[in-house]
């Protein structure tokens, strides 16, 4: 069971529902909560246990060999995204613009342009009880979130079997790091506040997940805020909310020291009751 | 000396093109000659990513002494107008062609 919990906007408490429920539901079940928001992962400020696993990913970019070249400019044809260009003789590669599709690399008539790996991040898995935790943190002055979050969930496809109950952090926004974060989910949550800037940005995500044909709900963070016009939207969408945190100064005082919120507020505890009960209806309807 | 100009038109009296990677054309006047020439660079529109090195590779070919433009290329298009070794002048952004041209001679423009 794959649960992505996303949002449009920023700043809504995804991961302060990404930890909390993932918490939460490690006290019964098996789970692994996985931080795909490898920009600015921050789900590990949360969560601690003993390290499992610690790997270094690598994209693969090509590298121009001067002596091999023709230059015939083929691999300047070939390439989608503009990270080769050729002038005169010479053929220059800019790795940030590369998209790793080989296409150069595999054309090119005299093999001058090698693929070479480069570092692009780090993954930690870690473990504590019933709970494991995997992220990925994208190195500094690497411009693709992408890569590394498909890594990521090839990595978790490898060590955890599909019985668990998996959680994904996911980025913000509804750009291509959002699509590859959720793309294998089997349900999102989307995280939204009860603001006109919460709405719209919560409109633009569920446009996507539509797109994406994906079965989605909606939490309601700092419920008590803002108007009625998010719930509003949801009644009149049949989005199903599935939770409503309420807003209050010592959550975000908990939050802001790196503590998990529910244990200490009953009133959060019973909300995440309310998404547990959700998804284990869908889970066993999933197995049936 | 070949002077190239990121312009929204292919006159003197087109407005400068502020940007560098997707300018909408590169006009260039050949001052020994006397003569304009200009080159539309608006299929750049499509590219979704790399519009500077490609602008850059496309003045990198229509080989200028200098390039007037207005907030002046990014890293990357910059790397490739090094090897080609034009001098570039920023700030021209809001200007005409012509304008740009004027303030270009008068050396009120910063170099890049």
């Amino acid at each position: 069971m794959k649960i992505a919990i996303a949002s449009g906007k920023g700043g809504t408490g995804k991961t302060t529902l990404a930890t909390n429920l993932a918490s939460y539901l490690a006290e019964k079940n098996k789970v692994v909560l996985v931080d795909l928001d490898v920009e600015e992962p921050n789900s590990g400020l949360f969560i601690t246990g003993k390290p499992v696993r610690t790997e270094t990913k690598y994209k693969m970019i090509p590298q121009w060999e001067q002596d091999k070249c023709t230059p015939c400019g083929l691999c300047q044809e070939v390439c989608n995204f503009n990270a080769i260009i050729q002038l005169s003789n010479q053929i220059m590669v800019f790795p940030e613009l590369c998209h790793s599709c080989f296409a150069c690399s595999e054309l090119c008539p005299t093999s001058a342009l090698p693929m070479i790996p480069q570092k692009m991040g780090v993954l930690k898995h870690l473990r504590q009880g019933k709970l494991s935790f995997v992220e990925n943190r994208l190195e500094i002055g690497q411009e693709h979130a992408v890569p590394l979050i498909s890594q990521t969930n090839e990595y978790v496809n490898k060590y955890f079997s599909d019985g668990l109950i998996k959680l994904y952090d996911a980025p913000p926004g509804t750009s291509c790091p959002v699509i590859e974060a959720t793309k294998e989910a089997d349900f999102v949550i989307l995280v939204t506040e009860p603001t006109p800037f919460g709405l719209h940005d919560l409109k633009l995500a569920v446009d996507t997940m539509k797109a994406l044909k994906k079965q989605f709900g909606v939490v309601i963070n700092r419920y008590g805020i803002g108007n009625d016009d998010v719930l509003d939207f949801c009644r009149k969408e049949n989005i199903p909310i599935l939770a409503k945190i309420p807003n209050d100064r010592r959550i975000a005082e908990l939050y802001s020291c790196g503590e998990l919120i529910y244990q200490k507020f009953p009133r959060v505890k019973e909300q995440l009751k309310n998404i547990e009960d959700y998804i284990l209806e869908l889970k066993n309807r999933a197995t049936q | 000396m070949k002077i190239a100009f990121t312009a929204k038109g292919s006159k003197w009296d087109s407005q400068m093109d502020p940007r560098f990677g997707r300018t909408e054309y590169i006009f260039v006047y050949d001052d020994n000659k006397d003569e304009i020439s200009y080159y539309d660079n608006r299929a750049i529109e499509n590219a979704a990513h790399g519009a500077g090195p490609q602008t850059a590779q496309k003045l990198f070919d229509l080989n200028p002494d200098i390039l007037i433009t207005g907030n002046g290329p990014g890293g990357n298009a910059a790397r490739v107008l090094e090897q080609a070794g034009m001098k570039i002048f920023i700030g021209a952004g809001e200007m005409t062609v012509k304008g740009a041209f004027d303030a270009y001679q008068k050396g009120a423009l910063k170099e890049f």
